[in-house]
C-alpha cells in the first residue's frame, strides 16, 4: 500500500515537474569560457613581491641607500 | 603525453580540448537539475571555471566525466542554495503534455512550489531520483555521498513534501 502511494506520488511529481524539453546543448560556450578566463584578476607574482619586501627591509636597514635608488629609477 | 596529464600540468590546449569534449555532457547534467537552459548554460562555464582552477588537483588516473559531473552538481546546488527563497519556476520550463483541469493546474502549481522550497541538497537528489529516475550509484557519485544518504535524501525529500502539500490543502 504504502510502496504504491509513493509510485503515485513520483508519477504526480513526475507530471507536476515535466522532464525538460531538450537537455542538448544549442551552442559552443568555448567563447564564453574565454571571456570568463580573461576576467581572471591580474596577480603580483610571488617573486616580485619578495623582490620589494627586501628592498623596503634595505631602505629601513640602511636608508643611506635611498639617494641613491633614486638616482637610478 | 596524455591529454589528462597535460591538463593536470595546466596546458591551455588540453583545458581547450577537455572543454569541448565534455561541454555537452556538463551542461545536460547540469540543465536536469536547475531546469533552466540558460541557467545551466552560466552554471556550465562556472563548472569549467572551478575545473580549471583545480586542473592540479585532478588524479589523470580516473574519470574526468565523473570529476566534472562532481563539480558540476556542486555548481547547480550553491546556485540552488543561494536561490533558496526563489520559489517560482523558471520561465522556459515547459508546461504538461496533457491540458490540466483546474484542481489538477492547481495541485501541479503547489508542488512545484513546494519542491523549490526544499533543501537545496533534497532538491538534487529528488529531481535526480524521482523526476530523472537516474540510478542512486549515479547520484551518489555525483553527490560525492553513499547510496545509503541518496536514499536518505529522497526519503526526506518526499516525506517533507508530502507534509508541505497537506498543509497546503492537498492530499498526495
Amino acid at each position: 500500500m504504502n510502496e504504491m502511494n509513493d509510485e503515485r506520488f513520483r508519477q504526480m511529481l513526475k507530471r507536476a515537474m515535466a522532464p525538460m524539453p531538450d537537455a542538448e546543448l544549442k551552442r559552443d560556450l568555448w567563447p564564453r569560457m574565454l571571456r570568463r578566463l580573461d576576467e581572471r584578476p591580474a596577480h603580483v607574482p610571488w617573486l616580485d613581491l619578495a623582490l620589494l619586501a627586501l628592498l623596503a627591509i634595505l631602505c629601513m636597514t640602511f636608508p643611506g641607500v635611498i639617494p641613491g635608488l633614486l638616482y637610478n629609477l | 603525453m596524455e591529454l589528462l596529464e597535460r591538463f593536470m600540468r595546466g596546458e591551455p590546449e588540453a583545458f581547450e580540448t577537455l572543454f569541448r569534449q565534455h561541454q555537452a555532457e556538463v551542461y545536460g547534467w547540469i540543465v536536469r537539475i536547475v531546469r533552466n537552459p540558460a541557467l545551466a548554460e552560466d552554471l556550465t562555464t562556472e563548472t569549467f571555471w572551478r575545473i580549471y582552477r583545480a586542473h592540479a588537483r585532478f588524479d589523470p588516473a580516473r574519470s574526468f566525466g565523473a570529476w566534472a559531473r562532481r563539480i558540476a552538481t556542486n555548481a547547480a546546488l550553491d546556485h540552488l542554495k543561494s536561490a533558496s527563497n526563489e520559489v517560482e519556476l523558471p520561465s522556459d520550463v515547459r508546461a504538461p503534455a496533457q491540458p490540466d483541469s483546474g484542481a489538477q493546474a492547481e495541485m501541479h502549481a503547489a508542488i512545484t512550489s513546494a519542491f523549490r522550497a526544499l533543501p537545496a541538497t533534497l532538491q538534487v537528489a529528488a529531481t535526480l531520483s524521482l523526476v530523472e529516475e537516474r540510478s542512486q550509484e549515479e547520484i551518489s557519485e555525483a553527490l560525492g555521498i553513499s547510496t545509503g544518504a541518496v536514499k536518505s535524501r529522497v526519503f526526506r525529500a518526499t516525506r517533507l513534501l508530502r507534509r508541505k502539500l497537506q498543509r497546503m490543502g492537498f492530499e498526495p
